[in-house]
């Protein structure tokens, strides 16, 4: 299944389930303790725990999460703009307690595979048959010489929605008439790969209805993105010459800030813009490593079947943390990827087999209000990774404007519903 | 659009600087076929020279491997204030340059 070592432990454990499943797999389900934990209480974690207790009421199901409330990044770039408050962003577990699902606001600070526990800042430990790694991203500062969480405090990433969020958005709004905003954009693969090219979107609206005599710059280690063409059409279409991008073969890539003196300097070049939002390298979240479910790369190698980690035994990887191949570090995926991991889970703790799952993503733009459009995928696994399978569509490049209505109002709806179906 | 060239601006003599320079180009390998079957021309760059004050202090080969919008960097010593020349040759003709100037203290 997996190339984790064969330890007498588990070898003896794989002989044990493989019986079970010839001879008599109920037995051996109601005899399990079926202990699930799951780490990190996003999109991904909170969905995986959710179907994991709707699945099999017996298990225990129990999610480590250091925040009492969720901020939603999905929808995050209209609060920079100011088109949204940031409490309608935030959604808390309740709901997932009263399923019965034990919820601890701590941290995980480590992770024994061998002995299958994890222990939480306050000193706890717990043991688990199944343990679930949703912890997103953290910034990989050394890709980035000059910038660390201090240097965040003067040029926001806003990439992790809060407090960062609500700052960039203070010095938007404190920027004078005429000043350029600039947004530094990391290579792939990084969280919600068209979600910058959004941000400048929204900012340039804000820019147009307050400062219109205000820029964006965009500065982009990459040469092409998602959704490029649309984007670029609508960019024309709204903001005329407001938006200017530096691809990477224009010398687009920073390769350090300095935030004292509020400079950028790319290849090529330096820049010293009013507002600087540097979106910094990722890597998965720093729990993953601590597992020693991260290789070289910082991302987590999976099992696309059963997400289950390459590198860790018993413990499975969702979300922006795993390597998914084709498939994007999205909401959208997490949640989806946090269901079918829920469901191989249930299979294998009750020695069947998995069934590989395709998973649907949907990705939604919004570049002004009213003005929408998306991209949706399907999923499937193919060798080592996920690959795009057929029934993808992206909206028409060409379109009346009641579709990009259409499809903003869509994208409304699409948040209520995953945040419904997430946190209840 | 032009060729982006980053030479240091200043420096001391003696000093090891860095050179960058990235020209647009295709880089078409001549290994592809359109979706008619037919072979789309080989189209790359295929010399890269720089020259400080007229002395030749790098060259470079290129091949179909090469990516598209080549970028180089190289590093040299500071020894006089002047001019740095940068060219590309490449094929059906292909030809470009750039400059860019030195003072060296």
């Amino acid at each position: 299944m997996t190339t984790r070592p064969v330890t007498r432990r588990n070898a003896v454990l794989g002989i044990t389930a493989a019986a079970a499943t010839l001879a008599r797999p109920s037995v051996l389900r109601a005899q399990s303790a079926g202990r699930v934990v799951v780490v990190g209480g996003g999109f991904g974690g909170a969905a995986c725990a959710r179907a994991l207790k709707h699945a099999d009421a017996k298990l225990q199901v129990t999610l480590i999460e250091p925040n009492k409330l969720f901020t939603s990044c999905p929808f995050s770039n209209e609060v920079i703009a100011g088109l949204r408050d940031i409490e309608a962003q935030q959604f808390g577990y309740d709901k997932l307690a009263a399923e019965d699902i034990t919820v601890l606001i701590q941290a995980a600070t480590r992770i024994d595979p061998q002995e299958r526990n994890i222990a939480t800042s306050d000193g706890a430990k717990l043991i688990y048959d199944r343990l679930v790694l949703s912890p997103g991203i953290d910034f990989h500062f050394e890709a980035l010489p000059g910038y660390d969480d201090t240097a965040s405090e003067k040029m926001p990433h806003a990439w992790k929605a809060g407090a960062q969020t609500l700052l960039l958005r203070r010095q938007l709004e404190a920027m004078a008439d005429g000043g350029t905003v600039a947004i530094a954009i990391p290579a792939n693969p990084s969280r919600c790969p068209p979600a910058p090219y959004e941000r400048a979107s929204l900012i340039a609206h804000y820019l147009k209805t307050e400062k219109p005599r205000s820029k964006v710059l965009i500065l982009d280690a990459k040469d092409n993105f998602s959704q490029q063409r649309l984007f670029e059409k609508a960019w024309k279409e709204l903001y005329g010459d407001m938006i200017e991008r530096v691809a990477l073969s224009q010398g687009g890539r920073v390769t350090s800030v300095d935030a004292s003196a509020k400079t950028i300097v790319t290849e090529f070049g330096n820049y010293t813009p009013d507002v600087a939002n540097i979106i910094p390298p990722q890597r998965a979240g720093r729990i993953a490593e601590i597992a020693g479910a991260a290789d070289a790369t910082g991302w987590c190698p999976i099992d696309p079947v059963t997400f289950e980690s390459k590198l860790a035994p018993n413990i499975h990887v969702i979300g922006d943390a795993c390597l998914g191949g084709g498939i994007p570090k999205s909401a959208a995926a997490a949640s989806a990827q946090g269901k079918a991991c829920a469901a191989a889970i249930v299979n294998l703790l009750a020695g069947r087999a998995p069934q590989a799952p395709r998973l649907t993503g949907v990705c939604y733009n919004t570049v002004a209000p009213g003005y929408g459009f998306s991209l949706a995928g399907n999923y499937q696994p193919k060798g080592d990774i996920f690959a795009e399978v057929e029934g993808g569509a992206t909206s028409p490049l060409d379109a009346l404007p009641e579709l990009r209505a259409r499809e903003a109002a869509k994208a409304e709806r699409w948040f209520q519903t995953i945040t419904a179906d997430t946190f209840g | 659009m032009a060729a982006l060239i980053n030479v240091p601006a200043k420096a001391k003599r003696g000093d090891i600087i860095e050179i960058r320079a990235l020209t647009s180009h295709i880089m078409e390998t001549g290994f592809r076929h359109t979706v008619d079957g037919a072979l789309v021309p080989r189209d790359i760059i295929t010399s890269f020279t720089c020259r400080y004050n007229a002395t030749e202090i790098f060259r470079a080969d290129l091949f179909p491997a090469i990516a598209a919008n080549p970028y180089l960097s190289f590093f040299t010593i500071a020894k006089e204030s002047g001019k740095l020349e940068f060219e590309w040759i490449g094929d059906n003709g292909y030809s470009s340059s750039a400059s860019a100037s030195i003072t060296v203290e």
